[in-house]
């Protein structure tokens, strides 16, 4: 086998080869592509809305009582990478345990959604929030205030956990 | 005495004109860039600073001009700054010939369209100019201590010095055809037969190809753009440079691009005119409006070149360098040759 015979120049046409009637395709090609709907969103007016299965910031469901959490800590047990911390506390509720203190470190958090699939209670869920941004370290480590979110925000991803967890 | 003040002055003041004319579309041909490139990527391009992000250009020049100045440990610090310098000069100097309009008549003073348009010597100043174009980038590659910025430097001479060649045989015929150097004369005589419209284009259609190929390789655009190929050379011979002084070749690129549109539709284009008598629309030899509507004509020929430059850029992938030389001295050269051999035989017979 003669590997010479194969080169790519041998296998071209003589209009190939001649060069500028496959310039003037590839100019009408992108001159097609300059009137094409644009593939940018133009991102702060105009935001992407995920689908329910996206894993946005971790949230605490809220309902009308006070959290679902019962502060078990298995979320913070799970969390690979260390990102939550639980601190239970007691009240002579019908609910007797609720979190102190709730804490999420979203400079360690993943998104990797194990606590939401540990969770007993369906109390922590990943939202569809994906605009984190925060101005200092302290900031980043969101309180429970900051968790709490009202249920009725939820009900997408509630409604998908149930159909596909 | 008095006459030569103000001939001096009516030529300063032209050339302040058409300097901040070449600078400001330089500017447009940026945003033309990113906007066009934009389009054919898909994208949307700039559009947040002003109305469709329009002083975009301005906001990158003031950006440009704030960034620290750097020179590198071990350059040539007189080359280093100079380099940038003969870029931008050689490319505005090439605007000292060309021509924008005819000639317009105020009271009994005919004003000359351009700096000094009627140089008999205007297609053989521009031809040294571009020739002197390769010494900055030449220079700034040596200087900036660099091995990069030297390859890329040596590249470009030797790209620049090949393409030179074709393209002066291709604008040999344009001179065989009209019989002067003088641009003026060029366009005038475009104009003069088969009713305006007898464009050099016509007549030098493989003329016309070799120039407009030379033309990319003069200003290193893609797909001819060797000398600051990202993939191999960071930035080619301008890697080491940073602020203003970058932005100078940047600036020196874009007016390149504008003077060769320029050339290009001077010589092949028609220049200025239309395919009829102006008379036809109502529009008198020498008035100034006439000057005016001309040199609106002239800047959409130079504009539609701009961005057929730019399309090609964002189209043609880059060339080896053996294809390139290749290209220059295999093919462009020999056609060149044989173009120049068929126009005089061509001129012959018809003057006989």
């Amino acid at each position: 086998m003669n590997i010479k015979h194969n080169i790519e120049s041998d296998r071209l046409t003589f209009w190939e080869k001649i060069y500028i009637p496959e310039i003037a395709k590839g100019l009408a090609s992108t001159f097609k592509t300059m009137f094409q709907p644009k593939f940018t969103r133009s991102y702060p007016e105009e935001k992407m809305v995920p689908s329910p299965s996206f894993r946005g910031r971790p949230v605490l469901v809220q309902e009308e009582e006070g959290g679902r959490c019962v502060a078990c800590g298995l979320c913070s047990r799970v969390c690979p990478a260390l990102a939550i911390e639980v601190q239970p506390a007691e009240t002579d509720k019908e609910k007797e345990r609720f979190p102190k203190v709730f804490e999420i470190n979203m400079l360690r958090c993943i998104f990797c959604g194990f606590c939401e699939e540990v969770c007993p209670e369906e109390a922590i869920v990943m939202s569809q929030d994906y605009e984190l941004v925060f101005t200092s370290q302290e900031d980043a480590i969101l309180p429970k205030e900051k968790l709490l979110v009202p249920i009725k925000n939820l009900q997408d991803r509630l409604e998908w956990l149930r159909q596909y967890r | 005495m008095n006459e030569i003040l103000w001939i001096s002055l009516e030529a300063l003041i032209k050339a302040i004109i058409i300097l901040s004319l070449l600078l400001l579309s330089a500017a447009i041909s940026v945003y033309l860039e990113r906007k066009l490139s934009a389009w054919i990527q898909l994208r949307i391009g700039p559009n947040r600073v002003g109305p469709f992000g329009l002083l975009q250009p301005i906001v990158d020049v003031v950006k440009l001009i704030m960034k620290e100045d750097i020179v590198p440990n071990g350059a040539n610090k007189f080359l280093h700054g100079l380099a940038p310098v003969i870029s931008l000069a050689v490319a505005i100097m090439v605007w000292a010939v060309i021509p924008v309009a005819d000639p317009i008549k105020i009271g009994d003073h005919i004003i000359q369209m351009g700096i000094s348009p009627n140089a008999d010597i205007g297609i053989l100043f521009i031809l040294a100019m571009t020739s002197v174009g390769v010494y900055g980038i030449a220079l700034a590659g040596w200087s900036s201590n660099n091995k990069y910025s030297l390859l890329g430097g040596l590249r470009s001479s030797a790209q620049m010095i090949s393409y030179e060649l074709s393209m002066g045989l291709a604008i040999l015929s344009i001179i065989l055809i009209s019989g002067s150097f003088s641009l003026s004369d060029i366009v005038n005589q475009q104009f003069s037969h088969w009713g305006g419209f007898r464009w050099n284009i016509f007549i030098q259609p493989l003329g016309f190809l070799i120039f407009l190929t030379t033309a990319f390789a003069e200003t290193n655009r893609a797909p001819f753009d060797l000398p600051e190929a990202e993939q191999e050379l960071v930035s080619g011979y301008n890697t080491e440079y940073s602020g203003m002084r970058f932005g100078m070749f940047f600036l020196a690129e874009y007016a390149n691009m504008a003077t060769s549109s320029a050339i290009i539709t001077l010589l092949y284009l028609g220049g200025w005119t239309l395919p009829f008598a102006p008379s036809a629309i109502g529009l008198e030899q020498g008035t100034w409006i006439l000057g005016l509507v001309q040199f609106v004509i002239f800047a959409i020929k130079i504009y539609l070149l701009v961005m057929f430059f730019i399309w090609v850029r964002w189209t043609v992938p880059r060339f080896r360098y053996d294809q390139l030389m290749r290209l220059g001295w295999k093919v462009l050269l020999p056609l060149a040759l044989l173009n120049l051999i068929l126009t005089s035989f061509g001129v012959l017979f018809i003057n006989h």
